[in-house]
């Protein structure tokens, strides 16, 4: 492996030289543990750890909660109710995998714009991306089969909603969407097949953590310079890093503390207010809720779903191109899906050479300007789709089309960066150095 | 299209409000009830008002079906005595004992009874299942500030009569301020003094609103205090976890940076 140079683990006493012989499980936790670490990780790297803990803690409260919960039309949302009034540390138990799941969005919300601003995603860190995608992508099927666990209306009415999405696909659309439930509507065999489902992908998701670990562990770190560690020998790759433990693990777990801080006030004074009260009614196939609204993770993709309604040019086009095979439903999935796509593909249509935005004074903007337009097409997507709201919707999603599809790879010709450090050192230093006062290099000559 | 989007741009800018401001939802008072905020905590004597008030006029229509009996004596809540409990149990409600294959007084191990009977809808949700507060503009502020505002929407309901009715494809509807829409098919359910309270609170429409309404709050959220107690000690822990934690972090990183000064 060429990775960052760096002290492997030695087996000392005989018991250890003994196992390390047979299992090396010493050697790989303590290489993990010990990766050369870039030392000039700002706050924005916190959020891996913040991502994990939240895994665990989804799937330690969900074992549980499964203990409890009864996965038949009639009697699910009852079985919620026992599990909010007679299961011992019920309510908490739920309240809390609740507000995880919310918890688990906002971070790796964070976690990917971190990735997008200091492109993280460039070579040769592709794979660590789209293994990335693959997680969150999984998520997303995760955190909407648990929404309709309880079988509350949102959860019944969501369900339709989604599962109608492959419905729009021409010709074979319907017989999919009747493979997914199980029947010819929502049932007792879809909430079947999505608690079996809800149960085993986050055992999916864990794989593909490691996976994901696996992969940029190999690459090595970026960091705010997006200037790689020098691998020139391990002197220098020294100068460059620091070891993960301790150095990283307890800035992690601090980060982690204050973010818990606020999650268990959320939970403890607010648990509700994430959610939405009709899936506090039980669901009713004969009752139609006024506004069908996704969770709020949910909500940019669900605006760009409904932003192409049949008016659109571009529906009109694609519908007279195809025939009539594409229609403004069909439309509207393509460009959801397709937005993930897009984003799963920059590593190939951000054609700069540079990587960090810190030293690209033109992407700087865009990438602002596109976190704002992810912020508004969250909170057009929870309005109903009438008067103005659908016309802010296409302006967001036409705005995240553009950023991946022409201003990502335009950047890379047009735009003149700014000089980069020559070393991840170099920036440490100058950082430290302004704080400090004296504004002196470090000694050339390494201390001995 | 790009006549649309000029549009879209111009309007957000100025009245974001514009489809939205004409919408049908009913008028719900911030009524100022205890267990509100982090600190609030359910007023027993009024949890107590409000289960006679439930008992004595809402229960002729409405269910409690998912809210176990003995729960009325928890820590935290209505607080009867067991004794009070096996009492009400039995004295109030029957139920359908399928062993017995007969009908037998209620123990405090069953749940309040389901009643369907008049087609009104079960209660024991009612408070987390309405948001009495939205908004402004889908922002979610409102419910930052004043709550979810369960409580609050049964409360103006209950007081939200304007007096009006009128007949429409034979069922009769009546006027309420608080009702999305504004006219339900629920009559008025409370005209004063509709229960004599045992600690000699006046039984007005607005007390017994009240009282119900927190009544409701708790059959929905029994474990809220718990809860509460939970977030509380939660919070202060992980707060003095988070400083433990600087502290070690600013001290493990310390000679790294301070090399980098010195030189």
């Amino acid at each position: 492996m060429s990775g960052i140079p760096h002290d492997h683990y030695e087996p000392k006493t005989r018991g250890e030289k003994w196992l390390h012989t047979r299992l090396p499980v010493v050697g790989l936790l303590y290489d993990t543990l010990m990766i050369p670490t870039p030392k000039n990780l700002n706050w924005m790297w916190i959020w891996g750890i913040v991502l994990a803990f939240c895994l665990v803690l989804q799937i330690a409260t969900g074992i549980v909660l499964a203990m409890h919960y009864t996965p038949h039309i009639d009697m699910a949302f009852a079985s919620v109710e026992h599990i909010m009034r007679n299961v011992n540390g019920g309510a908490m138990l739920r309240y809390l995998h609740m507000n995880g799941a919310s918890l688990f969005f906002f971070a790796v919300y964070l976690h990917i714009f971190r990735g997008l601003y200091y492109g993280s995603y460039k070579a040769p860190r592709e794979i660590t991306w789209i293994v990335g995608m693959l997680i969150y992508l999984l998520m997303m099927g995760t955190a909407f089969m648990g929404y309709v666990l309880p079988w509350g209306q949102m959860s019944f009415w969501g369900a339709t909603v989604i599962t109608g999405l492959f419905g729009a696909i021409p010709l074979i659309g319907e017989s999919i969407q009747t493979w997914l439930l199980g029947g010819p509507a929502v049932d007792n065999a879809t909430l079947n097949r999505f608690f079996s489902l809800h149960f085993l992908l986050p055992f999916v998701i864990a794989a593909l953590v490691i996976v994901h670990i696996w992969a940029f562990h190999s690459t090595g770190n970026n960091n705010p310079t997006g200037v790689e560690v020098r691998r020139t020998s391990k002197a220098d790759a020294e100068k460059d890093t620091l070891p993960f433990w301790p150095y990283f693990v307890i800035k992690d777990l601090f980060a982690l503390a204050v973010i818990l801080a606020i999650f268990f006030a959320v939970v403890g004074f607010m648990p509700n207010y994430l959610g939405h009260p009709d899936n506090y009614i039980e669901a009713n196939p004969l009752v139609t809720p006024a506004h069908i609204v996704p969770e709020w993770y949910f909500l940019p993709f669900y605006a760009i779903l409904r932003a192409f309604d049949s008016e659109v040019w571009v529906v009109i086009a694609a519908n007279w191109l195809t025939g009539g095979i594409i229609d403004a439903k069909f439309f509207g999935v393509l460009a959801m899906f397709g937005a993930i796509i897009v984003m799963a593909l920059v590593p190939w249509l951000d054609t700069s050479s540079v990587r960090s935005g810190r030293y690209r004074p033109m992407f700087k903007w865009w990438f602002w300007v596109f976190v704002i337009n992810f912020v508004v097409l969250t909170w057009v997507g929870a309005r109903p789709a009438e008067g103005i709201y659908p016309y802010i919707a296409l302006l967001g999603a036409t705005y995240w089309f553009a950023y991946f599809l022409v201003i990502l790879p335009l950047l890379g010709v047009l735009e003149k960066p700014l000089p980069q450090p020559d070393t991840i050192e170099e920036d440490f230093v100058e950082h430290y150095s302004k704080t400090g006062g004296t504004k002196t290099l470090v000694d050339p000559t390494p201390a001995e | 299209m790009f006549k649309k989007l000029a549009l879209a741009a111009t309007l957000a800018l100025t009245s974001a409000s514009g489809a939205y401001a004409a919408g049908a939802e009913g008028h719900v008072e911030d009524f100022d009830f205890s267990f509100e905020g982090p600190f609030g905590t359910y007023d027993q004597a009024q949890l107590q008002r409000g289960l006679q008030v439930y008992t004595q006029v809402c229960a002729s229509c409405h269910g409690l079906q998912y809210v176990p009996l003995r729960t009325l004596h928890d820590e935290g809540g209505v607080g009867l005595s067991e004794d009070a409990v096996r009492a009400y149990a039995e004295q109030t409600y029957e139920v359908f004992d399928e062993e017995l294959d007969d009908w037998r007084p209620a123990k405090p191990s069953d749940n309040f009874p389901a009643n369907t009977a008049a087609g009104a809808p079960d209660l024991s949700l009612m408070a987390k299942g309405r948001a009495g507060f939205h908004g402004p503009y889908g922002l979610g502020l409102n419910q930052l500030f004043k709550g979810m505002g369960g409580a609050e929407y049964i409360a103006s309901l209950l007081v939200g009569y304007t007096g009006e009715e009128k007949e429409e494809a034979g069922t009769l509807f009546y006027e309420n301020t608080a009702f999305p829409g504004g006219w339900i098919s629920m009559a008025p359910p409370l005209y004063g003094d509709d229960v004599e309270y045992s600690d000699n609170t006046e039984a007005t429409i607005r007390q017994e609103a009240e009282d119900v309404a927190a009544f409701l709050m708790w059959a929905a959220e029994p474990k809220m205090m718990a809860r509460k107690e939970a977030g509380f000690v939660g919070v202060i822990f992980l707060t003095i976890l988070s400083v433990l934690l600087y502290l070690t972090n600013k001290r493990l990183w310390a000679p790294v940076k301070n090399r980098i000064k010195k030189s």
